[in-house]
């Protein structure tokens, strides 16, 4: 039915020249390929939040007086509303929880090794961009939980030594959060961090054609020594296949998170109100909320919250060069950058842990 | 006179004999401040006749800048007891119960004098005092009788917005305990003194105390402050109604005011009580201990078959806004989105409270019309919590289905995985 339009296609598009890359490429069969498969789950979460971003901007309106009211008009009144917004956030949540899981995965694979520095440090890169979704688009329905959230971690960038305060005052549009803040988030969540996402998935994704998929060193030195040891599956269409049934169990899942605990949308927001009592981030943030509140308010002559930050920022930034500690040889991987792994992993789950469950 | 200046006297060969050097130590502190030799003296004294410094600081006429002498005359700049406490000095010693609301309306009552300190001050307390109760026994010669400094204090007299203050909205009804619940004092009076314990077991104590509303009422709310008196039979409606204005409003245009009225019955207080009024519940319409109606009403007569119908009514809208937030609490736990229907449920609670207002019409028809928006209200959002139930029953099915598709294809893709592999 559908070979007229390919073969008009391919007369013009040369079709067979443009997928010929993806009939060569191969991925790696070993026991632990399974976690390649969250990269691309990772952009499958996105490709949704696109789609219902876009969707949910059909009613949604930015402004302190109209963004609740317009979400619970897309919550009661649109049809199959509630669907697009519940999957929307779960979605978010389930995007930030699997490129946490990538990386993690990465690191300990080791995959972030020469010659994949730059995959490493663009997907690090996006990570911190999708948390910043995350908190952007938290205080779009303009609720009591996310505008107190939104008050601390404005306030916590506020603390940054020099440039806090301005920083804290372009965040919020003004010394107050207001709806002022919320136009601003709006703005970065539907424009300025898509295009950044969009590019740098795009560079992302043409590093991983470009260099093949890696192959975790214990591995590649054997396989190096021995051959015909190697195993290999074609990218098109065997693995493709697998990342489809991993994409369709994605969905199941974000269906039934979306119909079974549709997302709450919670009270207006009352700026005039005092915040409720244990107010917490979400759960993405919650370690590095649950650090900043375990610093001393003084340390020495520094103050506590200010050394958290700049702490953080500077964990932060040192993870994001982590591959050019690394050694260039597979057989010789330091052994402390994989105790550090262990370390970071063990430390974000505790402490988000500690987080819930502390008054 | 002589009794105190015997009392006085030891105090001041005690100090000409050895205290000098006491007096140019304090006269040296007390350079650059204006001397005050009175305070010097009562500093010293016991109670009554004792004043220190830390209690007259804290008078509202010290900080304003009077001094002793501004009410007792005198000369508190002379160390001299016999002169600074002598006639030529003006001095008038303890003032005279009698005399007190006069003193103080030297300077209260004069709209040019109290204008310097404070211009939105009223200056007609005097004038309200001759009016009470208070202030008529006074002038009949009854010195028992409340004056201004009985219930202000003095010496450390606070502005009534000092929470410290005996007459702040908080303590008002402790001040005018002091004396009306002494069965003792308030014997020759033959006037009850169980106020204070009544009051504060009310709903007005409640919200004064517990909630901390200031505007809520305490003692002089209702009866007055500087012109204090009982209400009145007749007029008990009109000091309720300054509050509570429907119910007064609609009680005017009852059939019960004008039967109030000829049996003289003090309106509301008949139902609800005075000092001891409790939060009024639909039971006062009913016929067990709480019930108000039957102690006039003869039962099976026309008043009782409608009150019957009044509290009926109230009881079905009670009960439906509690099915309908029972179903919302349902759906909401469910994760459904009912927050308009939550907002419903506001309304129609709304409604059941004009319509235990409008009971003081005492006409079943209007209190049925409130009922009867009620009821709509609450039907409908018992009807949006039940349809959001279905609604999410609903979403599982879709869910189930969808599911299942997804099982299908997630088999169909392993299959044809194996066939391309195999």
């Amino acid at each position: 039915m559908f070979a007229p339009l390919i073969r008009w296609l391919d007369e013009r598009l040369d079709l067979d020249g443009l997928i010929a890359p993806f009939k060569h490429k191969t991925v790696p069969t070993h026991r632990l390929s399974y976690w390649y498969f969250f990269g691309g789950i990772t952009l499958f979460l996105f490709i949704i939040q696109v789609l219902t971003g876009i969707l949910l901007l059909l009613y949604y309106r930015p402004g302190a007086n109209e963004a609740y009211e317009s979400v619970q008009y897309i919550m009661t009144r649109v049809q199959f509303g509630w669907l697009i917004r519940s999957i929307h956030a779960w979605a978010a949540n389930l995007m930030i929880f699997t490129a946490f899981v990538h990386m993690f995965s990465v690191l300990f694979l080791k995959a972030y090794r020469k010659p994949r520095e730059l995959t490493w440090v663009s997907g690090v890169i996006l990570l911190y961009l999708v948390m910043g979704f995350g908190f952007s688009g938290y205080l779009l329905p303009w609720n009591t939980l996310a505008f107190f959230a939104t008050k601390v971690g404005t306030e916590m960038a506020g603390q940054v030594p020099l440039i806090g305060r301005a920083m804290m005052i372009f965040l919020r549009g003004g010394p107050e959060v207001t709806g002022a803040t919320l136009t601003r988030f709006f703005g970065f969540h539907v424009a300025v961090l898509p295009g950044l996402v969009t590019v740098l998935i795009a560079i992302h994704l043409f590093l991983v054609q470009r260099q093949g998929i890696s192959v975790p060193p214990k591995l590649e030195v054997q396989w190096t020594a021995n051959p015909s040891q190697k195993r290999e599956m074609k990218f098109f269409p065997n693995f493709m296949l697998r990342e489809m049934m991993a994409w369709y169990v994605a969905m199941g899942v974000l269906g039934a998170l979306a119909a079974i605990f549709p997302w709450n949308l919670g009270v207006k927001a009352d700026p005039f109100v005092s915040a409720p009592a244990g107010i917490k981030p979400e759960w993405y943030f919650l370690f590095m909320f649950q650090t900043l509140k375990l610093i001393p308010s003084k340390v020495w002559l520094v103050d506590g919250e200010v050394l958290g930050i700049l702490g953080c920022s500077l964990a932060g930034l040192l993870w994001l060069l982590l591959p050019f500690f690394e050694s260039d040889q597979p057989a010789r991987t330091k052994a402390w950058i994989t105790g550090l792994s262990i370390f970071a992993l063990v430390y974000v789950v505790g402490m988000s842990v500690y987080g819930f469950l502390a008054q | 006179m002589a009794s105190l200046r015997n009392k006085v006297r030891p105090f001041i060969a005690a100090r000409s004999a050895g205290l000098a050097g006491y007096i140019v130590l304090g006269a040296c502190l007390s350079y650059g401040q204006a001397a005050n030799s009175c305070l010097d003296c009562h500093s010293a004294l016991p109670d009554p006749m004792g004043v220190t410094q830390e209690k007259f600081s804290q008078d509202i006429h010290a900080q304003k800048g009077l001094t002793c002498t501004s009410c007792h005359g005198g000369d508190a700049s002379n160390y001299d007891p016999d002169q600074a406490m002598s006639r030529k000095a003006g001095w008038k010693g303890k003032i005279d119960r009698r005399q007190i609301p006069q003193l103080c309306g030297s300077c209260h009552s004069n709209p040019a004098y109290m204008r310097q300190y404070n211009p939105s001050l009223r200056t007609d307390q005097l004038d309200q005092y001759h009016t009470s109760m208070h202030g008529k026994r006074l002038a009949a010669g009854d010195t028992k009788v409340a004056v201004c400094t009985d219930c202000h204090s003095v010496h450390d007299l606070r502005a009534p917005s000092d929470p410290r203050s005996t007459v702040n909205p908080v303590n008002v009804a402790n001040t005018c305990s002091r004396c009306h619940s002494d069965a003792v004092y308030m014997k020759p009076y033959s006037i009850p003194t169980d106020q204070f314990a009544k009051y504060n077991t009310s709903v007005h104590h409640d919200a004064l105390a517990v909630r901390g509303d200031l505007s809520a009422p305490t003692c002089t709310t209702c009866h007055g402050n500087h012109g204090a008196a009982p209400p009145g039979v007749d007029k008990v409606q009109n000091v309720c109604a300054n509050c509570h204005t429907f119910q007064a409003q609609l009680y005017e245009k009852s059939s019960h005011y004008k039967a109030f009225q000829a049996a003289s019955l003090p309106g509301c207080v008949v139902c609800h009580g005075n000092h001891g009024i409790q939060h009024p519940t639909d039971a006062m319409l009913g016929t067990g201990s709480g019930g108000v109606c039957m102690t006039c009403h003869a039962p099976d007569s026309k008043c009782d078959r409608e009150r019957a119908e009044i509290l009926s009514n109230l009881t079905q809208l009670d009960g439906a806004i509690k099915d309908a937030d029972q179903s919302l609490h349902l759906a909401e736990s469910s994760g459904m989105e009912v927050s308009e229907a939550r907002l419903g449920q506001d309304q129609a609670r709304d409604s059941l409270t004009k319509a235990r207002v409008t009971i003081h019409t005492f006409q079943t028809a209007l209190v049925n019309q409130d009922v009867q928006a009620g009821m709509k209200i609450a039907a409908a959002n018992l009807q949006a919590g039940k349809g959001a139930m279905v609604e999410r029953n609903h979403r599982r099915i879709g869910l189930g289905i969808c599911l299942i598709a997804i099982a299908i294809i997630l088999v169909g893709l392993w299959l044809y995985i194996r066939k391309i592999e195999s």
